[in-house]
């Protein structure tokens, strides 16, 4: 038995579905756009659900100063290519504190993306804020519902989310309450790639493995992405073929030792892996257990 | 670790294009899990993605310390742990929402619902039934088909769910014994038959060690299969059958990026559409033919159900969003009063008679329920009677909807069937619901056109027609106030009628009494006469305490934009009840009186009434003044 529409049809089309539900009740939508291959398969998703309109709203990166050179490049130029607005925002106190993940640690992560974010939806009004996560992603996100209710102060509540039946979203809330809208929810790290090479889409080429300079620091590939980085004594970067599996600020960002330079060989790659996408992230293990959850609960994404 | 269906570790290594290939043809099944709090539903599926190898090393490794320290199955590996996600799951070793997982084999993608078992959760199983195709249900060999099982079965029965395993699970604890098996199966089945379950799947397994999940076990030679996964694999999903069905497209969104394109987005519910097929708008009636089928990739020959796309028409008819486009020669009906099946999902108890918002597909409309007709207990299936519904009660009701929707039978179609329930006030979702008929009162009661209009009644009359809406609490001066300002619009020629709370309940509403579904009742039968009399082109006063916003902006909703003026007399609790002019409070204090406003009622105030009157700060004469100024003004 063959069926018309394959997986990767159904999830395309529920996501799309998900994205033109939320134009019927937001005031003020957004889409939070962090440049990675699941924020890249979420933007090239909005352009196919309202073409020929360009999607209904602008793109949010809530920037750290950190991301990779590659990423800033790829940010703009896709911001230009859609037609959509880009609005960068940087938290202001932290970058009049010089906070950054060498010298800060955890605080790093909290000021520049967590409060970063809260700022940003608060300084322009947005009342849902598109975001490219997946529910097999890590356990919290398994129990997220596609359309998350957050409080006034962008709390999550995991025990008063709002059953979510068929395809029906209720996207009611009250003056001061927000929803995070996960239009991805239900695909896996190999529909992404699956899709990504499907349809195209351009990504960051640091996925791909390429000579780079790296020092090995705490069990970490890092990659020496620029001036900033600094060296301790004795380390001198080393040049290794490597890439990524996820991208965020380089300093936070583990990369593997790749051969992989096409989008098959990278999927190759993933399928024979025995370590999942998250490893190389640092976010999950401080805090123990349920540090996703705790973080969730206190704003973060 | 790798079981033979999945060898396919082989060709990815080999030929990484071959196997890519092949898998972006796999089709997708949803389908949930559910059984008893022991059942072992998620060492089931962290069976699953272990043998599928969606589990790694980093993982593995996580999974075995957990196991060793909280783990419930000594120095084994503990499935569970892997799924039970959220921190408060972890302590309690209990699961208690819904997770969805994925894993993928030779021949599918499957995204599984994990749903909880305790009793208090019903809502939960509800929520994760309603994407599946395809119901597990789990049964612990050991203790056989249970209360929770029979629920669980009625439910996914219900939530229009085709394909039932039966999954008698734990036979490693019953030494694999054929005729436990067999046993189950048995007593299974008659229920199954009682509640209309006609075919299901038995198998059984142990999650815990591995047997007739990927492959057939030598532990029970008895069984001739299929394994679970193989049955998984080849279940026929229902895709086939609902592109058969005739074209519907509710539409969600209309696309104008200049004036001279117009298109209409959504996913299509049903059948297939073509350019060139003629379709009819609904509920307006109008048809049209598609012009052209609009997507990013190219304009498609043809759209089928499952589809998220942008369709033109070839005419320029009215068509926004709500409106259902469908095949011109067998379009759906639309209706304002249906019978249904409700699963009450609030804590807060349904309020018969109170409006909520109704959602179904891409319509959203205020609605009022009835009380049921019975409700349905879920473990014995008996029909009792009832007033309302509980959290988690499931009953057959009435439901009105304030203009028609296009529906169909959700038997006939999950999409234009099934709906969702929305508090007005928290904005939660308060239960779901599956249509099954619309009642036939509504079909031949038409609305009879006269021929003359309301404004000419208004005009004869020199005046626009208004509803002065007092509300505040009992002796808080409403009437007093009300009464004044009558008197004084008489003086000004001014034609009104004031409808006094006590007066009405002597006659209209004198079969009525002060439970929370009788205020309602009180409040929407004085709506009702109040919209009859602005419609003869009266300026109609109303006194009544009207205690709950939810009423109030039932019947702001009746009337014409501006015509509903929400006065509230604003009295302080104390200050009202130092007047007691009727005595009525410390009747009530002395608990004389039941469900008083203010003692053991709530009282709701307005947010934002047109006109606030604060007693402490003017007299009657003052107030009345305030309100002909702003009523004429």
């Amino acid at each position: 038995m063959i069926d018309t529409l394959t997986h990767l049809d159904r999830l395309e089309a529920e996501s799309i579905h998900i994205m033109r539900e939320v134009m019927a009740d937001a005031a003020k939508p957004v889409m939070l756009y962090s440049v990675g291959k699941d924020s890249a398969v979420m933007l090239h998703l909005a352009r196919k659900a309202f073409y020929p309109s360009p999607p209904p709203f602008p793109l949010l990166h809530v920037d750290t100063t950190w991301k990779f050179k590659a990423m800033y490049e790829l940010r703009d130029r896709m911001a230009a290519e859609s037609g959509m607005e880009l609005i960068v925002y940087q938290n202001p106190e932290a970058k009049e504190r010089g906070i950054n993940p060498f010298d800060h640690g955890p605080l790093h992560t909290d000021m520049w993306k967590t409060e970063g974010l809260k700022q940003a939806l608060d300084l322009y009004g947005f009342d849902v804020a598109f975001g490219g996560a997946r529910r097999d992603e890590e356990k919290s996100r398994a129990k997220e519902r596609i359309f998350s209710f957050r409080t006034a102060s962008y709390g999550w509540d995991p025990k008063k989310q709002r059953p979510e039946l068929w395809n029906l979203y209720n996207a009611r809330k009250a003056k001061g309450e927000s929803i995070r809208v996960f239009p991805i929810s239900n695909w896996t790290e190999l529909d992404i790639w699956q899709y990504i090479a499907r349809e195209n889409i351009p990504i960051v080429p640091l996925y791909f493995a390429a000579p780079r300079p790296t020092v090995e620091r705490d069990g970490l590939l890092l990659m020496v992405d620029d001036e900033r980085f600094p060296l301790k004594d004795g380390e001198v970067p080393v040049e290794r073929s490597v890439r990524f599996r996820t991208l965020g600020c380089y300093p936070l960002t583990g990369a593997v030792e790749s051969e992989a330079s096409t989008l098959s060989e990278v999927i190759q790659e993933m399928l024979l892996t025995t370590t999942s996408e998250r490893q190389g992230r640092i976010i999950d293990k401080d805090g123990g257990d349920a540090s996703m959850e705790k973080k969730k609960q206190e704003g973060y994404f | 670790m790798t079981d033979p269906v999945y060898v396919t570790d082989a060709l990815i290594a080999e030929d990484i294009d071959a196997y890519l290939a092949g898998h972006e043809k796999k089709s997708l099944l949803r389908f949930i899990t559910c059984g008893s709090v022991d059942d072992g539903k998620s060492t089931l599926i962290g069976r699953l993605l272990y043998d599928s190898k969606m589990i790694f090393e980093d993982q593995l490794a996580a999974l075995e310390a957990d196991s060793k320290r909280v783990g419930t199955q000594g120095q084994e590996i503990d499935f569970a742990l892997l799924v039970d996600g959220l921190a408060a799951e972890r302590e309690q070793g209990i699961t208690i929402d819904v997770a969805y997982r994925f894993f993928t084999t030779e021949k599918r993608k499957f995204i599984v619902a994990d749903t909880p078992g305790h009793e208090q959760y019903t809502r939960n199983m509800v929520t994760g039934a309603s994407t599946a195709d395809l119901a597990v249900i789990l049964i612990d060999a050991r203790k056989g088909v249970l209360t929770q099982t029979r629920r669980h079965s009625f439910l996914a029965h219900l939530i229009g769910i085709k394909h039932i395993v039966l999954a008698v699970n734990k036979m490693d604890l019953v030494g694999y014994d054929k005729t436990v098996f067999e046993r189950i199966l048995l007593s299974y089945r008659a229920f199954a038959s009682e509640i209309g379950i006609t075919n299901f799947t038995a198998i059984p397994i142990s999650g815990f060690k591995g047997d007739n999940i990927t492959a057939l076990s030598d532990n029970m030679p008895w069984f001739n299969g299929p394994a679970l996964i193989e049955h998984l694999e080849n279940v026929e999903i229902g895709a086939a059958a609902d592109e058969a069905k005739p074209f519907r497209l509710p539409v969600q969104w209309v696309n104008r990026p200049n004036l001279d394109f117009r298109g209409f987005s959504g996913q299509l519910a049903s059948g297939k559409v073509r350019p060139g097929d003629a379709v009819r708008i609904l509920p307006s009636g109008k048809t049209t033919t598609v012009d052209r089928i609009v997507t990013l990739d190219g304009d498609l020959g043809e759209a089928v159900a499952g589809q998220s796309v942008t369709l033109t028409l070839a005419d320029e008819v009215d068509c926004s969003r709500g409106d259902v486009i469908a095949a011109a020669d067998n379009p759906p009906e639309a209706a304002d009063q249906f019978e249904a099946t409700l699963v009450w999902m609030a804590d807060e108890a349904m309020i018969p008679g109170r409006a909520y918002w109704l959602k179904l597909a891409t319509q959203s409309v205020s609605a009022t329920v009835q009380a049921p007709k019975y409700e349905i207990n879920v473990n014995t299936l008996d029909h009792l009677a009832a007033k309302t519904l509980d959290l988690n009660g499931i009953g057959v009701v009435e439901i009105s909807t304030d203009k028609p929707i296009v529906f169909e039978a959700y038997g006939d179609n999950r999409t234009l069937g099934g709906f969702i329930l929305i508090d007005k006030l928290t904005n939660a979702t308060v239960a779901a619901g599956m249509l099954h008929f619309s009642l036939r009162r509504a079909q031949n009661v038409h609305w009879q056109a006269t021929d003359i209009s309301r404004e000419m009644r208004s005009d004869l009359k020199n005046q626009k027609p208004a509803l002065l809406w007092f509300t505040g609490l009992s002796g808080s001066g409403k009437s007093t106030i009300a009464n004044l300002v009558e008197k004084k619009l008489h003086r000004m020629n001014r034609h009104s009628f004031l409808l006094d709370g006590d007066n009405v309940r002597h006659g209209l509403n004198r079969d009525l009494g002060f439970t929370e579904a009788d205020r309602i009742e009180n409040i929407r039968r004085v709506g009702e006469v109040a919209k009859l009399m602005t419609d003869a082109g009266l300026i109609v006063i109303t006194a009544f305490i009207s205690p709950f916003r939810a009423e109030r902006e039932m019947v702001r909703s009746m009337l014409p934009e501006g015509e509903f003026i929400e006065i509230f007399i604003d009295t302080p609790l104390a200050e009202a009840e130092r007047r007691d002019v009727k005595g009525l409070y410390k009747k009530a204090r002395a608990g004389q009186l039941k469900n008083f406003t203010g003692i053991d009622s709530p009282y709701e105030a307005p947010e934002n009434p047109e006109i606030r009157i604060d007693t402490t700060a003017m007299t009657p004469e003052q107030a009345a003044d305030v309100i002909i100024d702003r009523l004429l003004g």
